[in-house]
């Protein structure tokens, strides 16, 4: 009858919930074996249907009488206890804690030392579930001693074992620089730069974004990744089929890259920016995002590198990335990584302007149905790359769309360039350059003001005259006072 | 007295010429004194000026060679500056165009090298290029071996099907479903079907036996099956055979329980161990056999006898056993007085030798 009961509850998921908790318990003290292990079933289920049910489940105090005698129970026991373990703990911190402080970390470690895998990946997904919510929990998981044991199960032939060791490995690095150290020092990324070969793709993911989670705390962290050798493995991942592994990639890249210039130069030395490039061109959506992200981080740290992502024909993608993309937060990224990429010399803002990248900015600038982040991000890259761009047929179609705060920046430079050049200027008046400076009406003393002084310093001043607006009035005026010579 | 007569008409005219001429020199007097005034004036100035010209002839003449001496003097020291500056000068020149060769070719070769930074950026996009290729071919790699995993389960599945339904076969009567008369040649599925093998029946699987069940149920080893019918009871184990120990004094071999020395035992930080350390650094502060260093010293040189050990002193003093000789000998109790010779040939000096050596007293 109890067994019927149990199988029953087993399957319920709708039923009344403490009486049900309150049936259950004694159960779980019975003698006949298989009656527990149902018994752990049935809660298991009913925690991991419902935030409620596992409160019910702790407030029941049932935990310590689920794991009092764990090491003893046999394999089926010690799985369904850790299910029951993990579907408690996977809903907010404070289960998590309850869970933490009925001493079930103890007899999870006592788990993860059995010899069945299934006990093990039981026990380790328990130990992620924990260690994701805050750094506390993961310093509580770290502190019973989980991590070495993890980092043996990582060795296990086992698929479904190593990927859930590593998950959970990535989980508790992602919190701090300490806990991520004491991942490190357990030996756990000799093993895992292993794994990035390894055909299966959800492996992959976890792998990469159990190195990423530890390399990108500090440059110590990031260094000792690296010198795993994980580069140029890494970089087949990013041609991998499955999105989520490119993904991944990106951002272990991203997160090596942006310590240093020398890891970013080591980066660009085994072409990982051509591969970077490759998977921001193939892919759509979210996915590009770390990607956008390296070559903004690499691009920032010199000029050199700079060029070095220009002439691996990175601003092509960049731009397709602006055009097409439709969320707001991969347009501010791209547009981010294009002002990084423009703002060394006037060569990089001219390689820049000439892949008609700016009139793109500013038409995101002056959209109103862009965010507040992404206006401002569009804005300082605009900023950056004007402030160096000397290459004035890129600067034209800026003249005459441009808002003021722009315009003071395009006039500038053009105020810089014309006194110079005479082709420059021939070419400024005959693209309706001058009339159009003529139209802009600027407080005089501004800068502005001072800009446009010196443009118009440039030509003789019936060409001023001739362009400025009102002048045929002004000639027309003069005929009608004119009195003919008889 | 016409002298006299003469004189004294000569004396009235005399008077006349004496006052005559004296009025006339009186006034001749006061020009004269005049001009003579005026021409000692003039010779005085002249003396003076042919003086004072002299004067500054001779200041001219003195300060001209002092001067010149001076000049000289100094002429050497000036002469030297002047070519120290010039050679300063020159040697400027030549450091600036030194420099200026240098830093440029410092800036250019270090701090800005355009022509390393050209060459670096070849050898990025050249290897980017490589990269690029190496993985396109990775990813064709991949699509291939995913393409051909497809078709071989296409592939398995349809011999699958076709091992399975063997019966559609067509026979010799009777054309099967995938050989109809109208058609000028017979379905692939057909030349499939005639060239699998017929599916067998599973095989029985030798399922656990129900003994087994109720061996592993109250340790729970399996997943609990609903039991539904009444289980046998299990039949006797049947024993190994061969001479194998006793199982019982194995397991008590195996697990016997470790039984460390008390040394071992004992943890680092029990007291008899602190306390055995703690002797140990006592010895090496002050150890028993060092001659300290103590005041009046001739006292204690007086006080440190020497005592002999109880062991070794005999009636009469120390005995010679144990220091001058080690073993007992008792010559009468020997078998022969004569010294005994071994039966060793002549021409075998050597042994003879050795075996001298080994027993003296029995060769002499």
């Amino acid at each position: 009858m109890s067994l019927r009961l149990a199988y029953s509850a087993v399957s319920g998921r709708g039923c009344v919930k403490i009486s049900v908790v309150c049936l259950l318990r004694p159960l779980l003290l019975d003698v006949i074996p298989s009656v527990r292990q149902t018994v752990a079933l049935a809660l298991g289920r009913l925690a991991d249907h419902d935030v409620e049910m596992a409160e019910a489940v702790v407030k029941a105090g049932i935990l310590p009488q689920l794991i009092c005698l764990l090491p003893e129970e046999n394999r089926y026991y010690k799985k369904t206890a850790a299910f029951v373990l993990r579907a408690i703990a996977k809903h907010s911190p404070q289960l998590a804690q309850a869970v933490v402080q009925c001493g079930a970390l103890e007899m999870l470690v006592v788990c993860l030392e059995d010899f069945d895998p299934g006990v093990k990946e039981g026990a380790s997904w328990t130990f992620g579930y924990i260690a994701r919510h805050n750094a506390e929990l993961s310093q509580a998981v770290v502190d019973a001693g989980a991590v070495p044991l993890l980092v043996l199960c990582i060795q296990e032939p086992e698929i479904a074992l190593k990927r859930i060791a590593a998950s959970t490995l990535s989980d508790i690095s992602k919190h701090s620089p300490e806990l991520a150290q004491t991942v490190v020092d357990a030996g756990a990324i000799a093993h895992l730069a292993q794994m990035i070969t390894n055909p299966d793709a959800k492996l992959k993911r976890q792998v990469l974004s159990a190195l990423s989670q530890i390399a990108k705390h500090s440059v110590d962290l990031a260094e000792l990744v690296v010198e795993a050798e994980i580069f140029p493995v890494v970089l087949t991942c990013l041609k991998d089929s499955d999105e989520y592994v490119k993904k991944n990639g990106a951002t272990l890249i991203r997160e090596i890259a942006k310590h240093t210039p020398e890891l970013s130069q080591f980066i660009v030395n085994s072409g990982g920016v051509a591969a970077l490039i490759d998977c921001i061109g193939s892919c759509r959506g979210t996915v590009r995002l770390p990607g956008i992200m390296t070559l903004g981080y690499v691009a920032a740290h010199s000029e050199n590198l700079s060029m070095a992502v220009i002439v691996s024909k990175g601003i092509s993608p960049l731009s397709a990335c602006l055009i097409e993309e439709h969320e707001d937060h991969i347009k501010a990224a791209a547009a981010w990584a294009l002002g990084q990429i423009g703002r060394h010399t006037a060569e990089h803002a001219r390689h820049v302007a000439t892949a008609n990248v700016l009139p793109t900015l500013l038409d995101i600038f002056v959209d109103t149905r862009s965010s507040e982040d992404l206006k401002m991000k569009t804005k300082k890259a605009l900023k950056n790359i004007l402030q160096k761009c000397t290459y004035l047929p890129a600067l034209e179609p800026l003249l005459h769309d441009a808002p003021p705060n722009i315009m003071k920046h395009v006039i500038g430079q053009f105020s810089k360039v014309l006194p110079h050049d005479s082709k420059a200027r021939r070419l400024f008046v005959t693209t309706g350059g001058l009339k159009k400076v003529q139209e802009i009406k600027a407080e005089p003393g501004s800068l502005l003001q001072e800009y446009i002084n010196t443009i118009n310093n440039c030509y003789p001043e019936e060409i001023v005259r001739y362009y400025s607006p009102g002048y045929s009035e002004i000639l027309l005026e003069r005929v009608e006072n004119y009195q003919p010579v008889l | 007295m016409a002298a006299l007569a003469r004189l004294q008409e000569k004396l009235q005219r005399l008077q006349e010429e004496y006052f005559l001429t004296y009025r006339a020199i009186d006034e001749e007097r006061k020009t004269k004194y005049k001009a003579a005034v005026r021409i000692q004036r003039w010779f005085r100035a002249c003396r003076v000026r042919a003086y004072l010209r002299h004067l500054s002839k001779m200041a001219i003449l003195i300060q001209k060679w002092w001067r010149g001496y001076l000049r000289r003097k100094y002429f050497r020291e000036i002469v030297e500056r002047a070519y120290f500056i010039k050679k300063l000068e020159f040697y400027n020149e030549m450091a600036v165009r030194i420099q200026k060769m240098w830093r440029g070719y410092y800036v250019r070769k270090y701090i800005h090298n355009f022509s390393a930074l050209k060459r670096y950026l070849e050898a990025v996009s050249l290897n980017n290029e490589f990269v690029r290729s190496e993985l396109q071919e990775y990813a064709e790699m991949k699509e291939n071996e995913e393409k051909m995993k497809d078709l071989e389960k296409k592939e398995e599945e349809e011999k699958y099907q076709a091992r399975k339904m063997h019966y559609l076969l067509s026979t010799a009567q009777i054309p099967g479903i995938y050989n109809s008369p109208l058609r000028k040649s017979p379905d692939p599925m057909e030349l499939l079907l005639r060239k699998s093998k017929p599916l067998t029946h599973r095989k029985q699987k030798m399922g656990s036996s129900l003994a087994d069940e109720l061996y592993c149920w109250p340790t729970c080893e399996k997943p609990p099956a609903f039991v539904t019918t009444l289980p046998l009871l299990p039949a006797p184990r049947q024993k190994p055979q061969g001479p194998f120990r006793d199982p019982g004094e194995v397991l008590r071999q195996r697990y016997k329980p470790l039984e460390p020395t008390l040394r071992v035992r004992e943890s680092m930080n029990s007291p008899p161990a602190k306390a055995r350390e703690a002797t140990g650094r006592e010895e090496w502060r002050s150890p028993i056999h060092d001659n300290k260093f103590l005041p009046f010293s001739s006292y204690h040189k007086n006080a440190e006898k020497y005592e002999p050990s109880i062991c070794n002193s005999g009636k009469y003093g120390r005995e010679a056993y144990g220091t001058k000789y080690f073993r007992e000998v008792n010559p009468k109790k020997w078998i022969a007085d004569k010294k005994v010779k071994l039966a060793v040939c002549a021409h075998q000096p050597q042994k003879q030798s050795y075996a001298k050596q080994l027993c003296p007293e029995l060769y002499g």
